[in-house]
């Protein structure tokens, strides 16, 4: 390699070192923050690492489970709320486990069972029987990595329903946004 | 091995070969990317929870893989470029940005398109979605500066700058996942050891990945190909070649 060229390559390299160094600790100066939702055990004990933990009133997004038979549904209206619990593998819930309970009007998305990992947006409450609770203006559903056909997931004891809605709980939708 | 690629530094030798390589991309691509879609699009076994929306994995995901991929590409020619000068990888590089530009723009599309009826919204500010989100910006910026300038050189050289200062994003969109809780879910396909789904729903995705990163080459070596043509418009090779073709058309 010629001098001009092996110089070239100098500077070349050591402008992506600078710029792999530079953005690798932005990256871990912001981590935190580029965290899309606080886990039901990071609301209750704080972050790991920082200690940051959001506070009563504020607006946050939580992710986490939904625990097997918290899913408390009204039959007259689109009231829902359920509990959350972290997402660890393998899957247990356990009671002694942080869980912060969701309440939510609205639709539900098709993923939506007990048992998927679910992110919920709203404002961090306390309410006296159940705890730490959010006031979700959003549900969405986190999918997870794994695909299976129907008869494989039956096997393996899985199945799912979507949620089925009556036309009086649409209804009190349509009557409550007018 | 710089013996035997030496003589493709010049860009008749290197017209020539992609000439020769054209029908042989075009007939595997053929092959493949029928095999798979169809084999995907009406075979495939549909997913337990997300019935047949989950199609859209197969276009999704070599779209947005092979987006990196060809961001990866174009970086390596621009560091080739910048480093030993060679015109012939600004032309490649060149070539390159508007298809990973659009496999950008398809696997952000079909993103949102499966969001909606799955998560619930077209587009959440996650890690993932985000940082897919700036590749499209840099391709758009690298494909911008290609053309901003007369001079090829010039233009090739600061592309060529934006597009390695830019390759920080790629682990960044890679690992997102892994490294931040996100919307978005893990890998499935590229998982170390047993990818996350079956094998019948496995095979048509390989015939898909196999298929779309073939289309890619073909396109990449159909506008490499004009690139050439276009950058050595005043060789007497070009005006030959010219001449021939519209003598053989009259």
């Amino acid at each position: 390699m010629n001098p001009r060229r092996k110089k070239r390559l100098a500077i070349i390299g050591s402008v992506l070192i600078g710029i792999g160094a530079v953005s690798g600790l932005v990256l871990y100066a912001l981590s935190q923050n580029i965290d899309l939702f606080f886990t039901p055990s990071e609301i209750s004990q704080g972050k790991k690492e920082t200690g940051l933990m959001p506070s009563l009133g504020q607006r946050i997004r939580i992710g986490g489970l939904v625990v097997p038979g918290s899913v408390k549904r009204d039959p007259e209206n689109l009231k829902v709320s359920f509990r959350l619990s972290d997402m660890t593998m393998p899957i247990v819930f356990k009671d002694s486990d942080p869980m912060v309970t969701v309440y939510y009007e609205g639709i539900l998305p098709d993923l939506f069972r007990e048992g998927q990992g679910i992110v919920a947006n709203g404002t961090l409450t306390e309410h006296p029987p159940t705890g730490l609770s959010i006031e979700a203006s959003e549900v969405l559903a986190k999918h997870d990595e794994n695909y299976m056909p129907a008869e494989l997931a039956e096997a393996a004891g899985q199945k799912h329903d979507k949620a089925k809605y009556s036309e009086k709980q649409l209804d009190s939708k349509r009557t409550n946004s007018y | 091995m710089w013996k035997w690629l030496h003589p493709y530094a010049n860009p008749e030798v290197s017209y020539h070969f992609t000439n020769k390589l054209l029908p042989w991309l075009s007939a595997l691509t053929a092959i493949f990317l029928s095999i798979g879609l169809v084999w995907a699009l009406l075979f495939a076994p549909a997913d337990y929870q997300q019935g047949h929306s989950f199609r859209i994995f197969y276009i999704h995901v070599p779209a947005a893989s092979l987006s990196m991929g060809i961001y990866v590409a174009m970086a390596i020619a621009a560091f080739i470029s910048l480093v030993w000068q060679l015109k012939l990888a600004d032309a490649s590089a060149a070539a390159m940005a508007p298809v990973g530009a659009a496999f950008t723009a398809i696997a952000l599309i079909t993103g949102a398109a499966w969001g909606k009826p799955m998560w619930g919204t077209w587009w959440i500010w996650d890690a993932r979605l985000t940082s897919e989100l700036i590749l499209l910006f840099l391709y758009l910026g690298v494909i911008a500066l290609h053309n901003a300038f007369e001079d090829k050189n010039l233009a090739g050289k600061a592309a060529g700058i934006l597009t390695l200062v830019g390759v920080v994003n790629i682990p960044i969109i890679k690992y997102s996942v892994e490294w931040w809780n996100t919307l978005h879910q893990g890998s499935t396909v590229s998982k170390l050891g047993k990818p996350s789904m079956s094998l019948d729903m496995l095979w048509p995705f390989i015939f898909c990945f196999i298929g779309f990163a073939l289309l890619v080459a073909v396109i990449i070596c159909l506008r490499f190909r004009n690139e050439i043509l276009a950058r050595n418009s005043i060789r007497p090779w070009v005006r030959e070649l010219i001449q021939k073709n519209t003598v053989n058309n009259t």
